[in-house]
């Protein structure tokens, strides 16, 4: 028989989780609970008297317009950001896995942008873009294009897609380099005597070989496009004009904060809350188990 | 078909050099095995001529056509991969059917190419499996058909049945061979395996730290080996070699014993002698005191030393032998079966 191991009773393991497991409980246990309590009640505008009134800040999320429109804007948001930044990405971490003199430092380089606050990166959007002292208005002038996402929503939300994607670049570029140094060299020559050039060997090798790499970035970008550009379309936009770049997480955010709409804001929070958990869901049970190839 | 020509050929990796001046000629439909021991530069000379590695001085032409500066697609070769490199993601037809896409060939045509490569290497049923699902031979196969299928002007194989165990190792070597010879496409065989280079090539190259040492059928390696490197890497077990002095016709051993023979030597030589030339006789000159027997079922191998010297010897002998181990046996050697090499240089002394 064997005999199980018994460790004596100590107070020790106890201690040595308990900073985990306090920072769980403050930082997201407790909020996350609040929320939810916060989302069954209506308060007035001076949080003088609270009613708590069950799933109606639900039922009038789903009848408001303006908030299925900004589901819809958050969804064209995030498909923008994670196929701009994952396709350039792809291409600049295509180039990287051909060259072999100075890789490094070109590596390095493409990282940077990784380590900018996202505030900062807005900030520099901001006076790269900036209608009347940016360097690119100036440009764009040349072609005809009078450039001013303070007034044209469009160039606002052009603008909040450019700066998040680049901002996520350094990530994807990171991911897609490491799965194409995973991929044998002898493949590539294999392909290269069968007579496939650099592109065509691309898109019919590498491409599909680092298939699992792209569901996963899918993933973690649209997370990211979801949930982390807060501080970029604050830098950048502050979700206007005309709430033309307000994403959700921002609209959590704008009627909480600024509408004071405790309840209203606190159910948004509810339903992203479902959101991340669901693509988290997502990301665990379809990216361990590889895609087929 | 076309002959392979291959001139002055140097290949450094920035000062250091790995290849120095090899030359060599390859006629059309030869199959040609490189050996030698590892980091060698074998591999560096196949994919040289497969244009994987530049050229950094020297010529090597396929056909009448000099490939220096053709890229690999161009130079219409095929290449076997020691890994196999098919494309996972692409099934037993679609790797086969690669090569002959890109070149748009048309689909019946390659439908039919793919068909018959398939049959002669009797993979037939597996075309529509992943690389995957297939066995280690099983892949090799299929990375001979991808090979086979472009119709190709000269084969290359890196090493390609060092991942297979020794009984698929030999039989896929048989029918390397009798592929080659009919589709009669020349080749280039890269191994370090003595075994297969012999039974394989019809010449071989013997490569050891980037200089070719001897290039030549296996049969002329065996019986003249130009250097002590091939005469010790052809042939097992290997050839012993024992210090001794020449005088007209008389070559004087270690422990003052002498061989008659390789009259054409004189001084400091080193001589060599197959363990299966040493023939057991009561009367003959070389005196070994036995330290062990290795029986083989067919031979007995015998180790031992030159008596009253520390130069190691081996002795291949005919059925089964088991006398006392610490005893002296007796050998002589047929004077044609003596290889005579220069003691300093290694080189063979020419009769
Ligand atoms: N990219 C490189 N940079 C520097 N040296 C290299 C490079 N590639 C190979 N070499 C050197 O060149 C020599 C020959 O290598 P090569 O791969 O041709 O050996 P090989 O004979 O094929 O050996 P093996 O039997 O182990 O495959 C080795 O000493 C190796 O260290
Ligand atoms: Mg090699």
């Amino acid at each position: 028989m064997l005999k199980r191991v018994h460790f004596p009773t100590s107070l020790l393991p106890y201690l040595l989780v308990a900073p985990q497991v306090i920072i769980t409980l403050v930082f997201f246990v407790w909020p996350a609970s609040q929320a939810v309590y916060q989302s069954f009640l209506i308060e007035d505008a001076f949080g003088i008297s609270t009613e708590f009134v069950w799933f109606e800040n639900f039922s009038y999320l789903a009848s408001d317009e303006q908030y299925l429109g900004t589901f819809g804007r958050t969804i064209f948001f995030s498909v923008c950001v994670a196929v701009l930044s994952m396709s350039a990405a792809l291409l600049l971490a295509g180039f990287a896995d051909r060259i072999v003199r100075g890789a490094t430092t070109y590596r390095t380089l493409l990282i940077w942008p990784y380590a900018v606050a996202p505030v900062l990166a807005g900030a520099l959007w901001v006076f790269m873009f900036n209608p009347t002292l940016g360097i690119f208005p100036y440009i764009l002038e040349f072609v005809g294009i009078d450039w001013n996402h303070y007034l044209n929503g469009s160039h606002a939300m052009m603008l909040v897609i450019f700066a998040a994607a680049w901002k996520q670049i350094a990530y994807n570029f990171l991911f897609y380099l490491a799965a194409m140094q995973s991929i044998p060299r002898s493949l590539i020559e294999a392909a290269a005597i069968d007579g496939a050039g650099p592109v065509r060997r691309f898109w019919d090798h590498i491409f599909p070989l680092v298939s699992p790499t792209t569901f996963f970035l899918l993933v973690i970008n649209a997370v990211y496009a979801f949930f982390d550009t807060f501080g970029i379309i604050h830098a950048v936009t502050q979700g206007g004009p005309a709430n033309a770049t307000t994403i959700l997480v921002y609209k959590v955010y704008n009627d909480g904060f600024v509408g004071l709409d405790l309840g209203g804001s606190a159910a948004q929070s509810v339903i992203l809350m479902v959101l991340v958990i669901a693509m988290t869901v997502v990301q665990f049970r379809y990216v361990e188990r590889k895609v087929e190839y | 078909m076309a002959s392979i020509t291959m001139k002055d050929l140097v290949k450094a990796y920035g000062d250091v050099e790995v290849l120095h001046h090899v030359e060599g000629e390859i006629e059309d439909g030869e199959l040609i095995v490189i050996v030698g021991p590892s980091g060698c530069g074998k591999s560096t000379l196949l994919r040289m001529v497969a244009g994987l590695e530049t050229i950094t001085s020297g010529e090597i032409s396929i056909g009448d056509k000099v490939v220096n500066n053709l890229e690999p697609a161009d130079r219409d070769i095929a290449m076997v991969f020691q890994n196999y490199a098919l494309y996972p993601h692409m099934s037993v037809r679609e790797n086969m059917a690669y090569g002959l896409k890109i070149r748009k060939i048309s689909k019946d045509e390659i439908d039919q190419r793919v068909r018959e490569a398939a049959d002669i290497l009797e993979i037939g049923q597996y075309l529509d499996r992943k690389p995957r699902q297939l066995s280690g031979g099983q892949r090799q196969r299929v990375a001979m058909g991808r090979a086979i299928v472009r119709n190709p002007q000269v084969f290359l194989f890196d090493e390609p049945l060092s991942n297979l165990d020794a009984k698929l190792r030999v039989q896929m070597r048989l029918e390397i061979r009798k592929l080659q010879q009919r589709l009669g496409v020349t080749s280039i065989y890269v191994t370090h395996d003595q075994v297969e280079a012999m039974t394989l090539g019809d010449r071989l190259m013997v490569l050891n730290g980037g200089y070719v040492e001897q290039f030549g059928t296996p049969i002329e390696l065996y019986d003249r080996p130009a250097t002590l490197f091939v005469a010790g890497f052809i042939g097992s077990p290997s050839m012993n070699f024992l210090p001794a002095t020449a005088t007209n016709g008389l070559l004087t051993l270690g422990n003052g014993a002498s061989v008659t023979g390789a009259n054409h030597a004189n001084g400091a030589i080193t001589l060599g002698i197959r363990p299966e030339h040493l023939v057991h006789d009561e009367n003959g000159p070389i005196k070994i005191s036995v330290q062990m027997f290795e029986q083989l079922g067919a031979n007995t191998l015998m180790h031992g030393v030159l008596d009253g010297t520390d130069n190691d010897i081996v002795a291949s002998m005919p059925g089964h032998v088991t006398a006392g181990e610490g005893s002296v046996m007796s050998f002589s050697v047929e004077a044609s079966n003596l290889h005579v090499f220069d003691a300093t240089s290694g080189k063979r002394i020419e009769e």
